[in-house]
């Protein structure tokens, strides 16, 4: 079970390292999101995984750590409130700068004469 | 008054609340006074505190009742207590620049400048290393509301990076915080210190992993070198007052590197002490390097200034790599200076520019000022401490910096660095002052506004505060010569603040 836990979560991190460094503020924001997951995954698996363990005392032999728990209700309200002004604020840039490259600007590529202007596409 | 820690957190919090109801939130001028009575409250109520941590020792304040170290404490010792002051002064001055007209830019300015001091004050006084997450995103969120205040392209953009860096910085801080409460199984700061000693082998290398995942974190705040590139554009774009109060926001990450890798990760540690020192040293050195650059390459003040914060950081990084009680005290002194010079530039240069026309505050030929006297003054004192020349606040700082370090390497590197980089200061002070006072053409622009009397009391609290950080300098440096022995002694800072655990 840990291992599949501990793939799971990489897995999710490493997705939204990925994301999180693309140029597109869409893709930057699903980046931030997956991480986020990743984020609350790992706490709650900071406190140990078992089965069978009830987080209240005499509830069943053994018991588990509610801790966890509850810094991951905690990081679930923030890390919801910040990607809905993260999202927000993207589509402010959006319609403040024209297009929805983190810069404001799009890179010319190298084999690109038209240099594109975001909002005509 | 047992309940008197709590305050500088829920006197901004209640005066925050009570201006978003309706009679307050639809009338500028009473949020304005409602601000400015906020702001009184909080000074007078942490200068009683200060006084009270001076006279008494640590205040404990267990919220809740629980007490520490199952339930959350707030700690309130002679370093906190010293930033909250500081934030308060801060804060106060601030507003009294604000209310004169530059909070109109946009709706909420004052509610959300209330939640940002209470979470500049909360991440000061807690003594819970995730209720310091928990601040560190209340003052966050209204830093990123704050920040895009009065709108704009450049502040969207500007605002675009500072939100997603950290964002990242915030997952990055919980993984952090995973692997320390996995490995030590406590989150109370004081609570962890004692028991990252016992760790060894694995957990002890699962523990360090986690530790310098904080490291990143905090230096992210404190713009230290690899993660200090959002700061000259955000804080050049912002508005002046909240650029001001965001010369604090370095500083709650400075703070908690001195708070978690000299309590916590301190000599005390066993495997895994003092485990940030080898990073912070050349990356101080190099932030300061980086920022004396900046500050060469700066084409207007609001730049220059942002680039000052930087090499501030980078001294203050400095003084917690060297790593000693004297370098800590000398830590604390420089950072009330830095801090309240630095706010003092961000709104002397918005005053300026105001009266610049279309030149605003770039250094370039352009028409006079309208009061060029009391501007000149103004910003004269201002270089002066910044650059750190006597008799000024800066001066003392700088030398009592100079004189922490210990062994000859230490010396070698600090010295020379600390001092180009006040040439460098100096060299652009120099030439900015020449050319925003003296070569002008033209005469003054009709919409040149003059700066109102508050704006002038505003700043001119900052800028007075130099002079008498001075006139003060032997009871404040006995203050911060105290704190910074406090923090150094794992018995005061750790053991002291839980009952019943004996060494």
């Amino acid at each position: 079970m840990e291992g599949l836990y501990a793939f799971c979560v990489g897995l999710l991190t490493a997705c939204g390292i990925f994301l999180a460094l693309r140029g597109r503020s869409f893709s930057v924001v699903i980046g931030l999101t997956l991480l986020s997951y990743a984020v609350n995954l790992f706490l709650f698996a900071s406190g140990r995984l078992k089965l069978n363990a009830a987080a209240v005392l005499g509830q069943s032999e053994q018991y588990s750590d509610p801790l966890p728990q509850a810094l991951v209700l905690t990081a679930i309200v923030i890390g919801f409130a910040m990607t809905a002004f993260v999202v927000i604020l993207a589509m402010r840039a959006r319609a403040d700068l024209g297009n929805d490259h983190v810069d404001g600007t799009l890179p010319s590529l190298p084999n690109d004469t038209q240099q594109k202007t975001g909002g005509n596409q | 008054m047992q309940h008197l820690s709590i305050f500088p957190v829920l006197i901004p919090l209640l005066f925050g609340a009570i201006m978003l109801l309706p009679p307050i939130s639809r009338n500028i001028n009473y949020q304005r006074i409602a601000s400015v009575i906020g702001t009184l409250f909080m000074l007078m109520s942490t200068a009683t505190l200060l006084y009270k941590v001076n006279a008494e020792g640590v205040q404990l304040y267990a919220l809740g009742g629980w007490q520490a170290p199952f339930g959350i404490a707030l700690v309130a010792d002679r370093v906190s207590s010293l930033m909250v002051l500081l934030t308060s002064f801060m804060s106060f001055a601030i507003m009294l620049y604000a209310v004169s007209g530059q909070d109109k830019g946009g709706a909420y300015f004052h509610p959300l400048f209330m939640f940002q001091i209470m979470g500049i004050n909360g991440a000061f006084l807690t003594g819970d290393i995730f209720n310091l997450f928990v601040f560190f995103e209340v003052l966050l969120i209204a830093s990123y509301a704050l920040l895009i205040h009065a709108g704009g392209k450049q502040k969207t953009q500007a605002t675009l990076h500072y939100v997603i860096l950290n964002l990242v910085g915030s997952s990055f801080f919980l993984f952090g915080l995973g692997i320390l409460y996995g490995t030590l199984g406590t989150l109370n700061m004081a609570d962890m210190a004692i028991k990252v000693g016992q760790l060894q082998g694995e957990t002890a290398t699962l523990a360090k992993t986690g530790a310098l995942l904080l490291l990143v974190v905090f230096g992210l705040k404190a713009a230290m070198l690899p993660m200090h590139f959002w700061l000259p554009k955000t804080y050049a774009s912002a508005s002046a007052p909240v650029a001001a109060l965001f010369a604090i926001m370095t500083k709650v990450g400075i703070y908690s590197i001195f708070r978690v890798y000299t309590v916590i990760f301190g000599e005390h540690a066993g495997e895994l002490a003092n485990i940030a020192t080898p990073w912070l040293w050349p990356l101080a050195l190099l932030t300061i390097t980086i920022g004396s650059i900046g500050v060469f390459a700066s084409p207007g003040i609001k730049t220059l200034s942002a680039n000052l914060v930087i090499v501030s950081s980078g001294s203050l990084l400095a003084c917690a790599a060297i790593n000693s009680e004297e370098a800590t005290s000398a830590a604390l002194y420089y950072m009330v200076h830095s801090t309240l010079a630095s706010a003092a530039l961000f709104l002397l240069a918005d005053v300026m520019s105001r009266q610049r026309g279309k030149a605003e505050d770039r250094f370039v030929r352009s028409r006079p000022f309208a009061q060029p006297r009391l501007l000149g003054f103004a910003f004269a004192i201002l270089a002066l401490s910044l650059v750190g020349m006597p008799p000024l606040s800066g001066f003392v700082g700088k030398i009592m910096i100079l004189q922490a370090t210990q062994s000859s390497a230490q010396t070698m590197w600090v010295w020379p660095l600390i001092l180009l980089g006040s040439l460098a200061a100096l060299i652009i002070f120099s030439r900015a002052g020449t050319t925003l006072f003296w070569r002008h053409n033209g005469s003054v622009t009709a919409e040149a506004e003059p700066a109102k009397k508050l704006e002038i009391a505003g700043i001119a609290l900052l800028i007075l505060a130099s002079p008498l950080l001075v006139l003060f300098g032997g009871d404040v440096s006995e203050y911060t010569q105290l704190a910074a022995s406090y923090l150094h002694d794992i018995q005061a800072s750790a053991y002291g603040l839980l009952p019943g655990v004996a060494q």
